[in-house]
């Protein structure tokens, strides 16, 4: 079976840390940063488990701030 | 593989709009509006209307949807956003006119405007944020508050024998022979926003098709104003909004 793997890019100034995006993956590789804010004082998205990543976008689709780009490719 | 050899542009699946600048919105954490502006955007991207494209902001908290998506705005006094876009598209009946309001706006003091320029049938499309509260102002109570909901200014829940009940202004459109297509959606999970996506584009084909007037509301969260987290006020949305609020389409011609 083809395997997918994707990338997740988080615009770190314009993200605002709601969390949305945390709760909408269903492969468990987002998180809020847990103490690194950006210029906003906001805990911004970043990807902690990089490899689970499928590249479904659906981070990105609840992101109310489009601070997300999603890469993917077949292996 | 390593991830910086995934971030190539030839895979890229998903990003920001073109036509959402890069101003820093000024909603608040989680807020609604700025998947919805994401929507307009990509929509009006895919249709390739960017020229022709003509938006009508209103009072509340999206009076500011002009310095987001790059096209044409117009900004409307209080609730009058649809009185605006009737005369937009009658003189200029080749431009894709929308209006982008929120309850406090299109449910309270423009109900007048929004139901006779649905009953005349006028090819415009408004989008309709209800998020049952007055967001910019402070989380007041709204017509569309539901019944036993906090707000500012009914601090122990909406009484009805005080406050009358939730206006549900998508259900008396729907009644009107000039809407052609009204729905109600929401943007909480990633299904619901490719289904919001749906209905924004089958809204503006309609008024583009020249079938009436088309009405897409969206039943949002307001986490500031319900004093919540953005996932607590999803979750509450799900519970509480959509019972009396159910999403679906209520008339489609």
């Amino acid at each position: 079976m083809a395997k997918i793997k994707g990338a997740v890019v988080v615009n770190n100034d314009r993200c605002k840390g709601c969390e949305l995006c945390v709760v909408a993956c269903p492969a468990d590789v987002l998180a809020l940063q847990p103490k690194e804010v950006n210029d906003k004082g906001y805990h911004y998205a970043y990807m902690k488990n990089p490899d689970n990543c499928i590249g479904c976008a659906s981070c990105g689709l609840v992101c109310p701030d489009g601070c997300i780009t999603i890469y993917k490719v077949k292996l | 593989m390593d991830v910086n050899e995934i971030i190539k542009p030839e895979n890229l699946v998903y990003g920001k709009p073109r036509l959402m600048n890069d101003n820093a919105m000024h909603y608040c954490p989680g807020c609604s509006h700025g998947v919805v502006h994401k929507l307009v955007a990509e929509v009006i991207e895919d249709m390739g209307m960017e020229e022709n494209a003509i938006g009508i902001a209103p009072v509340g908290c999206a009076v500011f949807a002009y310095n987001y998506i790059d096209i044409d705005w117009l900004e409307a006094a209080h609730g009058r956003a649809p009185a605006i876009a009737t005369a937009v598209k009658r003189l200029n009946p080749s431009k894709m006119v929308f209006t982008y309001q929120g309850d406090g706006d299109l449910a309270a003091i423009g109900t007048a405007e929004t139901i006779h320029a649905c009953n005349r049938g006028e090819n415009i499309v408004i989008i309709f944020i209800n998020n049952g509260i007055y967001g910019m102002t402070g989380g007041q109570m709204a017509p569309t508050t539901l019944e036993g909901m906090v707000t500012s200014t009914c601090p122990y829940g909406r009484n009805v024998e005080l406050n009358g009940y939730p206006l549900k202004i998508s259900d008396l459109v729907a009644q009107l022979d000039g809407a052609c297509y009204v729905t109600r959606q929401s943007v909480h999970t990633p299904a619901a926003v490719r289904k919001a996506k749906k209905a924004l584009r089958q809204a503006f084909e309609n008024s583009m098709n020249h079938k009436g007037a088309s009405l897409v509301e969206i039943v949002s969260t307001c986490n500031s104003g319900w004093k919540m987290t953005p996932d607590q006020a999803n979750k509450w949305m799900e519970q509480h909004m959509f019972e009396k609020y159910p999403l679906g389409d209520l008339k489609n011609e």
